[in-house]
């Protein structure tokens, strides 16, 4: 078996998360991981994936994270308008947002910290997070696990958690999809009683023990925990030589 | 056949004292900045600015024009926190009305039509909700009976967006990826103007992008403006791109008021035109 990366694990975790989506937007917004997840899974196992370019087009075929000059196969326009009418709102999208902070039953926030009237720290607005959150599948990023992100509540709610969706009812049980939270040492999910935080993975070289000590509330353990699977040489090859040949996953990974 | 141009200092003459102003583009993308900074030379204040927020919503609160910021984010993209608004808000030195990316689109649509409120489901269950009171819901008349966000209408007194092309008649043309809402922003004012690059004659327009790149008509217009290099230091696409450098230099003047003073005094204490030379001199 051809060693690998923490990198590597991490963005096997962030293609994962696509598996089975079929025809809908695989539309990552943060950090580099997850974008080079998104191509990963769609030069794989899911090639039906819609991609932009980051910005108002779909591109198609494969586009190199990291490469200014990379060449672009537009296969449709996706103006920010355009995004609400024909993607977030009819639920055909799978985004990969950040978050500043998240709860244990899987609340998020990216608006500000501190009380909302006068914040400590004013980060970028609630943005979509609430809409997402309400009409399409949504997963998490965090390249920096520990207890500031992961706390027992956020500060503001601008991403439903799955609890929080099933206990107001009405629609938003069902428009609610909480996929996964991908972070630098593991795999979280809400699959468990009550829609508590759940490990569901371990990247390879972590401990749970590890993931305890950095994580700001009871984590629900399985008694059949596993690792994040290892990428196979093509995905290697792949990342490596295709995807992301520049090494932005490593800066944003480290060893 | 009417003229429509004016100066930037006209728009400005007619705003009042807490107004609501809508300022179109995205983030620090292709923003109405000369338009802006017309109102920093200006007297008006305690503005209501309705805003994806850039370097406008952080420029107007750094100068002490805001009384309240309406938005879903304030951001300068590649310098994701956009540091005078976080001072701002931080030291609460203003008021804000925070939703939804979608509620602010149908807000604005929503105004547009002339309809009070547009029903969606975003907003639901999250604190935007708690720290909108005023924000109620309400219920689908048909079987379904969903809970829906009654998201009202953004009214503006006022809008301005910055286009690539325009004739003088207020016809405007964007030759960027993406039109944003700035027609979503003067359909929901009322007063309306456009600044642009460049006054082109209306038969030129085909000359330089599609007839999709149309999506502003002159109905829609009041006044228009020349501008060149208007958007600076935001992006223009295809005219410009965003000046990183000079966005880099304004976002380290909010860390004193010393540096802030700075900042002014190099660029915003004369007129347009000292402006864009400064500039070209920086």
């Amino acid at each position: 078996m051809t060693q690998f990366t923490r990198a590597d694990s991490c963005v096997i975790a962030c293609a994962e998360i696509y598996r089975g989506d079929g025809e809908i937007l695989a539309n990552p917004t943060v950090g580099s991981i997850p974008f080079i997840g998104a191509r990963l899974a769609r030069a794989t196992f899911e090639p039906d994936l819609l991609l932009t370019d980051g910005e108002s087009m779909l591109v198609a075929g494969m586009m190199p994270v990291g490469v200014a000059a990379a060449k672009k196969v537009i296969e449709g326009w996706l103006p920010y308008r355009m995004s609400f009418d024909q993607v977030v709102w009819p639920g055909r999208r799978h985004v990969v947002m950040g978050a500043s902070q998240v709860s244990r039953y899987g609340d998020t926030n990216i608006a500000a910290i501190g009380p909302w009237e006068r914040p400590t720290a004013q980060l970028l607005g609630a943005r979509g997070a609430p809409g997402n959150t309400v009409n399409h599948a949504t997963s998490y990023w965090i390249p920096n696990h520990s207890v500031r992100v992961f706390v027992a509540e956020v500060d503001f709610v601008s991403g439903l958690g799955p609890a929080r969706a099933s206990r107001l009812g009405g629609s938003l049980p069902g428009h609610n999809d909480i996929r996964q939270v991908i972070t630098n040492l593991c795999v979280i999910d809400f699959e468990s009683p009550g829609c508590a935080a759940r490990l569901r993975s371990l990247h390879p070289g972590v401990t749970v023990e590890e993931v305890i000590q950095k994580t700001g509330f009871p984590l629900f353990i399985p008694n059949d925990l596993g690792q994040t699977r290892a990428p196979t040489e093509d995905e290697l090859r792949l990342i490596r030589d295709v995807i992301d040949p520049t090494g932005t996953r490593l800066r944003e990974v480290p060893e | 056949m009417a003229d429509k141009r004016v100066t930037e200092d006209e728009i400005v003459a007619e705003m009042r004292d807490g107004m609501t102003i809508g300022i179109g583009g995205w983030g620090s993308r292709r923003k109405p900045m000369s338009v802006v900074r017309a109102i920093l030379r200006s007297p008006v204040k305690d503005l209501t600015v309705v805003a994806w927020g850039g370097p406008d919503v952080g420029l107007l609160c750094a100068a002490g024009k805001v009384k309240k910021v309406v938005y879903a984010f304030v951001s300068l993209d590649t310098i994701p926190l956009e540091p005078h608004f976080r001072a701002a808000r931080q030291s609460g030195t203003i008021e804000a009305m925070e939703l939804d990316e979608g509620m602010f689109y149908w807000g604005l649509y929503a105004a547009g039509l002339r309809l009070p409120f547009l029903p969606n489901r975003a907003g639901l269950g999250s604190d935007v909700m708690r720290v909108n009171p005023g924000i109620k819901t309400i219920r689908s008349p048909y079987e379904d009976g969903e809970e829906l966000v009654a998201v009202p209408a953004l009214n503006l007194d006022l809008a301005v967006v910055h286009m690539n092309r325009a004739d003088r008649r207020g016809n405007g043309q964007f030759l960027g990826p993406d039109p944003y809402f700035d027609d979503l922003f003067l359909m929901a004012a009322k007063r309306r103007f456009l600044s642009c690059e460049r006054i082109v004659e209306t038969e030129d327009f085909l000359k330089e992008g599609s007839f999709h790149t149309l999506k502003i008509n002159r109905m829609m217009v009041d006044g228009v403006v020349e501008a060149p290099n208007g958007a600076h230091f935001t992006a223009c696409a295809p005219d410009y791109g965003r000046d990183e450098a000079f966005q880099s230099r304004y976002a380290k003047a909010a860390a004193s008021p010393e540096k802030w003073a700075e900042f002014k005094s190099a660029y915003l204490e004369g007129d347009e035109a000292d402006y864009q030379k400064a500039v070209r001199a920086s």
